[in-house]
């Protein structure tokens, strides 16, 4: 090939028109062999990567379905096998309805508090008020800050004596409830302590879709001297429909999650369940009193469940589309 | 000229008054915890035991800080916690960005199923890899160690993902010359793709310096003692020994554990949104 046929081959391919659809397979100009360079390239790009994804998240996923199976003290070398006992156990004992009681609670109210409250917040300082900008950042901050530190501190924030939340409750003449003594009130401190690290989450990605939205919209709303309430509903609330998607996935992903705020403040407690979630009991029954093998099957219940959840809302989500 | 407001006017008003109510509202839910653990930070002892409580140090100490920076191995942990973020940062973008570049612009076998499977590990929580793993990094003899705390984490899963779209969100040109150049794709990448990539790529480091920077369950296993825990987990310890009957160190080591993540993000707070809202909002 000579240097005037290669300069004379790059506009070609430049200038050659497109057809708009998916970009993931453009078209070959040579044909639909794989280069075998290529290919060695793209194993050596992706190797390590996938090697890492293989040893430490489906090998232990796979072999957590195993440990569920055994009766196994994580000190030891040797698991035993015992069939589905730990199931059994799990699903019979009551102690396990607490604890998806918990979960269940937590995980609802984290979900539904913050995606509520960070739409508010995402309507309230998307309107021309001055300071908004800082006010915005302040929302966001508490989202970066560790789980663990936000844990701690609120331990000391909803301290029944030197605490904020009292001080400030006796002052508007309520007295504080029980929040370390009472399993209620321990799970509604938790849960409002991870609504308020998490509530930045929910905000930004609200705030972006009514940023993205479509003004003319609104405008012809306006027109027509629709009322706050209706405009909201019929104009706003509709173009939020991905945004809403999206976040019902995320966060309840995440919410399932939630180990660090709830270890630092109660420990699963009071009175030994008060606020054990799924997760939690997953770290104590392993880790704490070493049936590692039973902590493999409430892991395993939790992931069937997760996964369940997550099928259903995106089957919800494609129906929602075509509709 | 009248005094009065047109309804329409008199409505903004109201609007506008309501807002800056909300506004004040939503300062104090968020801004009060945080200048609580500050102002506890400074008081000295009999200060944070006091009924009623008060609202300001007096007088205004910084013993509560010596005592976490001589007390307990406060210095270490913040090391700790820099070299496990700095090198987790460093394998996953690197990762990343390479697991990108081959799904966006090279063309091999099963690509389709190579993205799923990376995708996939997205919806695979962590809780329920660490038993398995735990036994697994035991059996290396990799706890207590840098080994077994960054190793199991170095995957990257989101970030692949984010700078896969982005790649492929670039101009066809890019594509072209990426495919022409297969003979330098070091170069292509380094010379071509990236510079047209650093906002999303500023994005996805940060959101891992901060995940990265707050891990807590999986150290918790796997360190030990002061010489690997990072800043969670040593604040954990602190806690253990002194939280309810000394606040004011605890509540020094949450600031400290706090302050370092909250000016990079201050500083580079647009980056980061910008990666955590893509994908959210297009749908």
């Amino acid at each position: 090939m000579t240097a005037d046929a290669r300069t004379d081959d790059h506009p070609v391919v430049a200038l050659t028109p497109r057809p708009p659809g998916p970009r993931e397979r453009p078209a070959r100009p040579r044909g639909q062999r794989y280069r075998r360079r290529e290919v060695l390239l793209a194993l050596a790009f992706l190797l390590p990567n996938l090697v890492l994804l293989g040893v430490f998240t489906y090998r232990p996923l796979l072999d957590n379905f195993r440990l569920s199976f055994t009766s196994w003290n994580i000190a030891s070398p040797t698991a035993e096998y015992i069939g589905v006992d730990n199931y059994v156990e799990w699903f019979t004992s009551s102690s396990s309805q607490t604890v998806m009681w918990n979960t269940v609670v937590f995980t609802g109210a984290a979900v539904i508090g913050s995606m509520v409250l960070g739409l508010a917040l995402a309507l309230l300082l998307d309107q021309k008020l001055v300071g908004r900008n800082a006010v915005r950042s302040l929302v966001f901050a508490p989202f970066v800050l560790a789980g663990a530190a936000v844990g701690v501190a609120f331990q000391f924030v909803f301290d029944p004596t030197f605490g904020l939340i009292q001080d400030v409750l006796g002052r508007l003449g309520i007295e504080a409830p029980a929040f370390y003594q009472n399993p209620r009130w321990a799970l509604f401190m938790v849960t409002t302590t991870y609504v308020w690290k998490n509530l930045g989450y929910t905000f930004v990605i609200y705030l972006a879709a009514l940023q993205g939205r479509r003004a003319e919209l609104d405008e012809a709303a306006e027109i027509d001297a629709a009322s706050t309430w209706t405009k909201f509903r019929r104009v706003t609330w509709p173009q939020l429909r991905p945004a809403t998607f999206f976040l019902l996935i995320t966060v309840l992903l995440n919410s399932f999650q939630v180990f660090d705020v709830i270890h630092t403040m109660t420990r699963g407690g009071p009175l030994g369940d008060g606020t054990t979630t799924m997760v939690y009991q997953i770290y104590e029954e392993t880790f704490v009193n070493l049936r590692a093998g039973y902590g493999a099957t409430v892991a395993s219940i939790m992931f069937v469940a997760l996964l369940l959840i997550t099928l259903a809302q995106v089957f919800l989500m494609e129906r929602g589309r075509q509709k | 000229m009248t005094t009065t407001l047109a309804p329409h006017e008199r409505s903004g008003a109201l609007r506008a008054a309501g807002g800056y109510l909300g506004l004040l509202v939503v300062i104090l839910v968020v801004a009060l915890p945080l200048y609580w653990i500050l102002a506890a930070s400074f008081k000295e002892r009999p200060d944070i035991y006091t009924v009623p409580v008060t609202w300001l140090p007096d007088p205004v100490t910084t013993e509560n800080y010596t005592a976490v920076r001589t007390g307990v191995d406060f210095v270490d942990y913040l090391r700790n916690s820099i070299i496990i973020t700095v090198v987790l940062t460093a394998v996953q973008v690197v990762l990343g960005v390479l697991s990108a570049y081959a799904l966006a612009f090279l063309r091999f076998p099963g690509r389709g199923v190579v993205l799923m499977v990376i995708i996939a590990a997205l919806m695979v929580p962590s809780q329920i890899t660490m038993i398995s793993n735990y036994a697994l990094v035991s059996g290396l003899g990799w706890r207590n160690s840098f080994a077994g705390i960054i190793v199991p984490l170095a995957g990257v899963a989101f970030g692949t993902f984010l700078m896969r779209n982005h790649f492929l969100s670039l101009p066809t040109e890019v594509l072209e010359a990426a495919e022409m150049d297969a003979a330098g794709p070091i170069r292509t990448l380094l010379r071509v793709v990236l510079p047209m990539s650093w906002p999303t790529l500023i994005a996805f480091t940060l959101i891992t310096v901060v995940n990265e920077w707050n891990q807590y369950l999986w150290p918790l296993l796997i360190a030990e003692d002061s010489s690997v825990a990072p800043l969670p987990v040593g604040l954990t310890q602190l806690q253990d020994a002194e939280g309810l009957t000394n606040w004011g160190p605890v509540m020094a080591g949450t600031v400290l554990t706090m302050v370092p993540i909250l000016v990079v993000f201050l500083l580079l707070q647009r980056h980061m949104i910008k990666g955590l809202t893509a994908g959210a909002v297009k749908g």
